[in-house]
């Protein structure tokens, strides 16, 4: 088992005609998924080395049966390319895109909401790998084999190193989820430790976590009533001033709201063992799941 | 994007919401003109981004043509909580009758806009919600749904507004949502909004926030300037299209991943040493990003070490390598460097780097180590080399 992609996923990706769209869509193929079509507005009957392209979402899902999408347009088409996979009835729906406006996140999650079943993973996030199953989206699938330990994180590169360090340490993951680093993202971090927690081949979950916001906070509260498996956490930006993004369009210390000193507090107040460093996370998992 | 008083004013004009009429100055010459076509009394505001600047002497009252003159001077060039004034804004003296608060604020956590309003404005509205919780109205819009004058009157009731303001506020609480939405802003804020004795509302203060991921649909908010926050390295980063922020320490960092980034300055300064940067190259960074960027952090005098923490996905180890090799080339550091390569092509990286036997660069193997490493050798940095 695994969480969100697998061997049913059926992909079809917005964007496949761009440089981007086109190198990781094929990226996602070598790896064995199931790369069924792509959509770009205009080039519909082309196709990108035998995947073929269509005009629109719907029609992509009609003669492919996609199940899934992957978006990869650039941010100002993006919200509206999420809403039309939607509108198709796409249930899974992962968005590698960055930077897009705010408001429109805001008006993206606020219909999906509306619209049951459909869940989106993203935007500005690596997307979701299950190792040995399906890779969808930009991680580095190498790094990682499969294992018990599911990954759930804000930050990119940040899972590749403890990805990285668990791999060293022994381990693989059952699935690695990056939920993204925007102000509003489609899937928080509660969404994602429910589904590890119903996943039976996961038996711990890490969580990664940074700056800015309150959905850390949030999930220590749903950890403590609702997760049974160990969470080992991390956070990151301690050293971040307020009053500056760092980086990531939702990576901002408000005041005094959505520090890491407060997060990690929330997370320890409720029994998540908490790692300062990547490496330290990883040691945690060891004397968890060795222990 | 923070805006200055000013250039939130005349956002808000451009949205039907009332403002004092005024101007912007540079000069003292600029700041008396604009006095005599304004009249007296006006007032001469600071333009910095500091809350309390009235307190600090940065708002002075100006009853005739010399006194414009004298503010105009003394606050020109001051320096308040240590941004220099670049700019004042001129505008006419309000009466004020009651001072009221109101603010739209994109509210993460609740995933919808929240606007807040007060009739005890003109004062910290943190320390209003600490003291006087009940004093504040607020409420959730849906936004799909959007402003309906039903919230305005529920806001207005709630908080206790004169009656007779009760419709002039709702039609203005309007302006704002549409301003809010229209001009893609995290946060507007009126403080104090004030009542005239003609019974009229007027936005007195603006503090406005845009969204920077949105400034592609608002070219002429993209242009707006604020030079009392601008800092050298982050105008030069980015000009170069890089992630920059200064930090004020003395070791220079660069990683890939904005966590990962985040990451590496929360190690550095367990390991004892202070970040003087965040810096996230981005992924799949070529050869000519790196130089930008180690031109970048190296411009910056304090910077007595430097460190790249990199974990390579989309990024290639061996092109972040060939892209160090040609800094080192143009620019010849005279600190150290300490370098830690992992992920795609990491092997080449690290054999391109011994080969090029770049002087005081040292590669670590963990991002560990690299942090103790580089900490250890900024201290032994001589003041002249950097």
């Amino acid at each position: 088992m695994s969480i969100l992609v697998d061997g049913d996923t059926r992909l079809c990706v917005s964007g496949i005609t761009g440089r981007e769209g086109t190198f990781h869509a094929l990226n996602n193929k070598r790896y064995g998924t199931n790369v069924v079509s792509g959509v770009t507005p205009g080039k519909g009957g082309q196709s990108v080395e035998g995947v073929p392209v269509f005009d629109t979402f719907h029609e992509a899902v009609a003669d492919t049966g996609a199940n899934t999408a992957m978006i990869f347009v650039p941010a100002r088409f993006a919200a509206d390319s999420i809403i039309e996979a939607a509108d198709a009835g796409i249930p899974t729906i992962v968005a590698i895109t960055e930077g897009i406006p705010a408001h429109d996140e805001l008006r993206v999650y606020t219909q999906l909401k509306r619209s049951s079943g459909v869940r989106l993973i993203g935007p500005n996030c690596p997307g979701v790998l299950s190792p040995g199953k399906a890779n969808v989206g930009i991680i580095p699938a190498d790094f990682f084999k499969e294992g018990n330990v599911g990954v759930v994180s804000r930050s990119g590169t940040l899972t590749y190193q403890i990805g990285n360090e668990l791999a060293q340490g022994g381990f693989g993951n059952s699935s690695i989820v990056g939920i993204g680093g925007d102000p509003v993202p489609g899937s928080s971090f509660i969404d994602v430790l429910e589904l590890f927690e119903a996943d039976p081949e996961t038996e711990l979950v890490v969580m990664s976590g940074e700056i800015g916001g309150s959905a850390e906070e949030e999930a220590a509260e749903f950890i403590a009533d609702n997760v049974s498996k160990p969470v080992v956490g991390y956070i990151a930006g301690f050293t971040a001033p307020p009053g500056k993004t760092m980086g990531h369009a939702g990576a901002i210390v408000s005041g005094s709201k959505g520090t890491a000193q407060a997060k990690a507090e929330a997370l320890e107040a409720v029994g998540v063992r908490v790692g300062r460093t990547p490496t330290e996370v990883s040691e945690i998992v060891v004397e968890i799941l060795d222990g | 994007m923070d805006l200055l008083e000013y250039q939130g004013k005349q956002l808000f004009a451009r949205h039907g919401i009332p403002v004092p009429a005024g101007r912007p100055a540079t000069s003292v010459d600029e700041a008396v003109t604009a006095a005599d076509a304004i009249g007296y009394p006006c007032v001469v505001k600071a333009q910095v981004q500091i809350g309390g600047r009235g307190k600090l002497g940065g708002i002075k009252v100006a009853a005739s043509r010399a006194e414009a003159h004298e503010h105009a001077g003394a606050i020109l060039g001051m320096d308040i909580r240590g941004l220099r004034v670049h700019e004042v804004w001129v505008e006419e003296a309000s009466e004020i009758e009651a001072e009221y608060y109101a603010s739209i604020v994109f509210d993460r956590s609740a995933r919808a806009p929240l606007i807040m309003l007060s009739t005890k404005g003109g004062m910290d509205i943190e320390q209003v919600a600490e003291e006087d919780p009940e004093a504040i109205a607020s409420l959730h819009v849906d936004p799909l749904l959007g402003y309906q004058q039903f919230h305005g009157r529920r806001l207005a009731f709630e908080a206790g507004v004169d009656g007779d303001l009760v419709r002039p506020l709702t039609g203005l609480l309007e302006k704002l949502y549409e301003a809010f939405v229209g001009e893609d802003a995290m946060l507007i804020e009126v403080n104090p909004l004030i009542v005239t004795p003609e019974r009229e509302l007027r936005a007195l203060d603006a503090k406005v926030t845009l969204d920077g991921d949105a400034m592609f649909r608002h070219p002429d908010n993209a242009a707006l300037r604020n030079p009392s926050a601008e800092d050298p390295q982050e105008q030069m980063a980015k000009e170069r299209g890089l992630t920059y922020v200064k930090l004020g320490g003395d070791i220079g960092i660069l990683g890939n991943g904005a966590g990962l980034v985040m990451s590496t300055l929360d190690v550095v300064a367990q390991a004892g040493g202070r970040p003087a940067n965040f810096l996230d190259a981005g992924g799949g960074s070529k050869a000519d990003a790196i130089v930008a960027a180690v031109e970048v952090i190296l411009s910056d005098e304090k910077v007595g070490g430097v460190l790249f923490n990199i974990f390579g996905g989309i990024t290639r180890c061996d092109e972040v390598a060939k892209g160090l090799i040609e800094a080192f080339g143009q620019v010849q550091p005279q600190v150290p460097f300490v370098v830690r390569l992992d992920g795609t092509n990491d092997e080449e990286g690290r054999r391109l780097l011994a080969e090029a036997a770049l002087p005081n660069l040292h590669v670590e193997g963990t991002m560990l180590g690299a942090a103790r490493r580089i900490v250890e050798l900024a201290a032994a940095t001589p003041s002249e080399a950097r």
